[in-house]
């Protein structure tokens, strides 16, 4: 079957009104950049493909994962990861917890917690399983974000305006560091960005909406 | 993996059905339970009717233009000047540091039962309380307390000054709450930009859409201060009393006859609240006509700074009215011999608690037992409903609000007894679970109330975020949303417990007068002056509510404390 993520004739519509419509293959390794001003229903494109459209949203078509069709899949079942521009790290965790939430269940609590320390140790932040998320730098919150979502072994990567909340230095070093590891682990990614500068570091297709 | 999907549909769905039941199934039964008695018809008693016996009866009973007025004096009374208060507060200093202190006295204030903080004003403003002795003689020349009637005076100033103290600190509560929906701080700015004060601008500018958010919690302070029965018995008049009262006491009357009158006269509450509330809302009416000509003339001032010092000066003294009258019954508690003048008692003695150890301890258990239970029920049927409402999208309209705010604007001497009437009928005992079931009725709407804004601001990013993980939405709801939640969680336990601590009428009706909280306890020493008794039951009905409260500021940060993300909000 085809690898990657298949976006087959989606269409979205807001109470009857069309708002987006795409029709894409994104091979594994592949990034595509949905490019827009906001309020064009961008975001709305990535809540469809993980199955948190809004009651408001009407939308046919066919979300594929490496062949698979997801479309009708609960959120929780689809294997899609996605980072927003905010971390997102829950709170009341600590930085070694939230990577336990995403590594995906089984091994003994040694092996669980070998592979947190590795996933923080590949981002530079070894000895961080105890820290509190909310002492973090904002890099560092990205980074283990990062590794959160990746630690869940998604199939398939949606970024949300990821690096937009990033002062420009650390917004291209986050930026190389995501697209390097999506790359690593053959990931279609699907961005949507009002930031050209992140479509062309993405040096996939870019698709403008609206 | 579908069939459990779809066992959780069928489950989580029935519960806002389930909450509505709770909520408004005693309501709707009581008030039928009310109808039949009141025309006539007992079947439990021989009687069927229809007759209008009952109603005869009752405007036959010489008290009752006396008792339906003050039904309605203490209610508007009460409302008119807690509204005015808390308006004129917020207006002349919302945003300031004065503002801020008074804010974080809010909670405990609010959470002082109505009967403890009726006990404490009774023993500051009595002819032989605080205030009378801290000036006599040197100021008043009195050596023996005057013979005054302060307290349960003729025309229930007393009563209603006690229901005023109280009701501030709720519709302050309620106040900022719609404050943050409202933006008054630019609206503020825009209108001092064009030269109006601070109050007047308020007024102006903000009274109007925060008037509208406030409402139905208006409506409520309306609805109790009219039907009050705990505040009533303390502060309120004797001959007659207030109609609710007398309800009370026909239906505690042995014959049927006095029950036959007990409901007609609580279907004559429900009319008298209805009317109440349909001449408020003329009023709302004529208040905004009247407001918009005095917006058209333009006019900057209207006495700003004697407005917020008035306002500021009532509200702290309601304030230390509360505070000061839990110090008096922390000190009576504790007093051994106090004649009158001194200011304090001889000596501070523990007998007083030992001699009452045994029935505070029994009245303790009960009320906690019956507290925890309820508000255990409220937050699962809570939880659920908001749950459903995020999974499904089963949103509630501005009708359900309607539906939630029923309950507690529905007085409680109008279904109550008819809801008693009813279990006796269908033989169902009398006792803790229909106490319970009946304190859910009000503990639900408060712990909805609170829970209902956190549970929906927090950020759903989140449950994208951990499904996107692969956790599953219990998982979610469990392991990352709840936790987060973890302070309004306990703040929202906290209302319930005390909202269930200080019912008094659902207990001793519903209870059948078997159930004996320290509500109930505390209100029954009433009538027989014993001040150390009522002291030590007060301090105790007041530790109940307030504890929990200390509990949910307590151990969030102290769960929390490594969770810089956490500690605020």
């Amino acid at each position: 079957m085809d690898k990657g993520l298949t976006l087959q004739d989606v269409r979205i519509s807001k109470n009857g009104a069309p708002m987006v419509s795409l029709d894409w293959h994104i091979g594994p390794g592949q990034v595509l950049s949905v490019m827009g001003p906001s309020g064009v229903g961008k975001s709305t494109l990535l809540s469809f493909v993980t199955g948190t459209l809004p009651p408001a949203f009407a939308a046919t078509g066919r979300v594929l994962l490496d062949g698979r069709d997801v479309t009708d899949a609960a959120p929780h079942q689809r294997m899609i990861g996605i980072l927003f521009q905010d971390d997102l790290l829950f709170p009341h965790l600590s930085v070694g917890e939230n990577l336990a939430f995403g590594l995906r269940p089984g091994g003994s609590r040694s092996q669980r917690r070998a592979k947190v320390d590795a996933a923080l140790a590949e981002v530079d932040l070894a000895g961080f399983a105890d820290r509190d998320p909310a002492t973090l730098s904002g890099g560092q919150k990205a980074r283990v974000a990062l590794m959160r979502m990746l630690l869940s072994d998604p199939c398939a990567l949606l970024l949300d305006e990821a690096f937009s909340r990033l002062d420009a230095a650390l917004r291209a070093q986050v930026r190389d560091l995501v697209f390097a590891r999506a790359r690593d682990r053959d990931l279609p990614v699907l961005m949507v960005t009002h930031d050209a500068e992140d479509a062309a570091a993405a040096g996939g297709a870019v698709v403008t909406l609206g | 993996m579908p069939g459990r999907l779809v066992t959780r549909r069928r489950l989580l769905p029935v519960l806002p059905a389930l909450t509505l039941v709770a909520m408004l199934g005693p309501v709707v039964a009581g008030l039928y339970g009310t109808v039949l008695p009141a025309f006539g018809h007992l079947p439990a008693a021989g009687l069927t009717g229809p007759s209008l016996e009952a109603m005869r009866g009752l405007f036959d009973w010489p008290g009752l233009p006396r008792a339906v007025t003050l039904s309605l004096t203490t209610g508007i009374t009460t409302t008119a000047i807690a509204l005015a208060i808390v308006m004129g507060l917020v207006a002349g200093w919302s945003g300031t540091a004065a503002f801020r202190a008074l804010e974080r006295a809010l909670s405990p204030l609010l959470s002082v039962p109505h009967a403890a903080a009726a006990f404490g004003l009774a023993f500051l403003i009595a002819p032989s309380g605080w205030v009378a002795r801290a000036t006599s003689p040197w100021l008043t020349g009195w050596d023996r307390p005057p013979d005054l009637l302060i307290v349960q005076d003729t025309w229930g100033l007393t009563m209603t000054a006690g229901l005023v103290i109280k009701e501030i600190p709720f519709l302050l509560l309620m106040t900022l709450a719609a404050l943050g929906q409202t933006d008054a701080p630019r609206a503020r700015t825009i209108a001092a930009s064009l030269g109006y004060g601070r109050v007047t601008g308020w007024l102006k500018c903000v009274f109007p859409r925060v008037y509208a958010q406030i409402r139905l919690p208006v409506y409520v302070v309306l609805a109790y201060g009219m039907s009050v029965v705990d505040v009533a018995v303390i502060l309120g008049p004797n001959t007659p009393p207030p109609l609710s009262v007398q309800i009370v006491r026909w239906m505690g009357e042995p014959d049927f006859a006095a029950r036959l009158l007990a409901n007609a006269g609580a279907l004559l509450q429900l009319a008298l609240v209805i009317a109440a509330l349909a001449v408020w809302r003329l009023a709302e009416g004529v208040v905004a006509w009247a407001g918009r000509r005095w917006i058209a003339t333009g006019g900057r001032f209207c006495g700003d700074r004697a407005i917020a010092a008035t306002a500021l000066g009532l509200s702290a003294t309601a304030a230390f009215a509360i505070a000061g009258g839990i110090a008096v019954l922390v000190v009576w508690s504790f007093a051994g011999f106090w004649g009158f003048p001194d200011a304090m008692p001889d000596a501070l003695t523990l007998k007083n608690w030992m001699r009452h150890a045994a029935g505070l301890g029994d009245a303790l258990t009960q009320t906690a037992v019956i507290a925890i239970s309820v508000t255990a029920v409220a937050l699962v049927l809570t939880i659920g409903c908001l749950e459903a409402e995020h999974r499904h999208g089963l949103r509630m309209t501005r009708r359900g609000m309607w539906l939630l705010y029923l309950p507690l604007i529905i007085p409680q001497t109008a279904f109550l007894p008819g809801l008693q009437t009813l279990l006796l009928n269908a033989g169902a005992d009398t006792g803790q679970a229909p106490v319970m079931l009946a304190h859910l009725v009000f503990v639900l709407p408060y712990v909805y109330l609170s829970l209902a804004d956190p549970f929906r601001a927090w950020d759903v990013r989140n449950a994208t975020v951990a499904a996107a993980l692969g956790a599953s939405p219990d998982r979610v709801l469990w392991r990352v949303r709840l936790p987060m939640l973890l302070r309004p969680l306990l703040t929202a336990t906290a209302i319930g417990l005390s909202v269930s601590v200080g019912q008094y009428l659902p207990t001793l009706l519903i209870g059948g007068g078997r159930v004996s909280t320290l509500t109930t306890e505390a209100v029954a020493l009433a009538s027989g002056g014993d001040r150390r008794a009522i002291a030590t039951y007060g301090l105790m009905q007041t530790a109940a509510a307030l504890v929990p409260f200390a509990l949910a500021l307590g151990i969030p940060a102290l769960i929390w404390r490594n969770r810089k993300g956490l500690q605020h909000g």
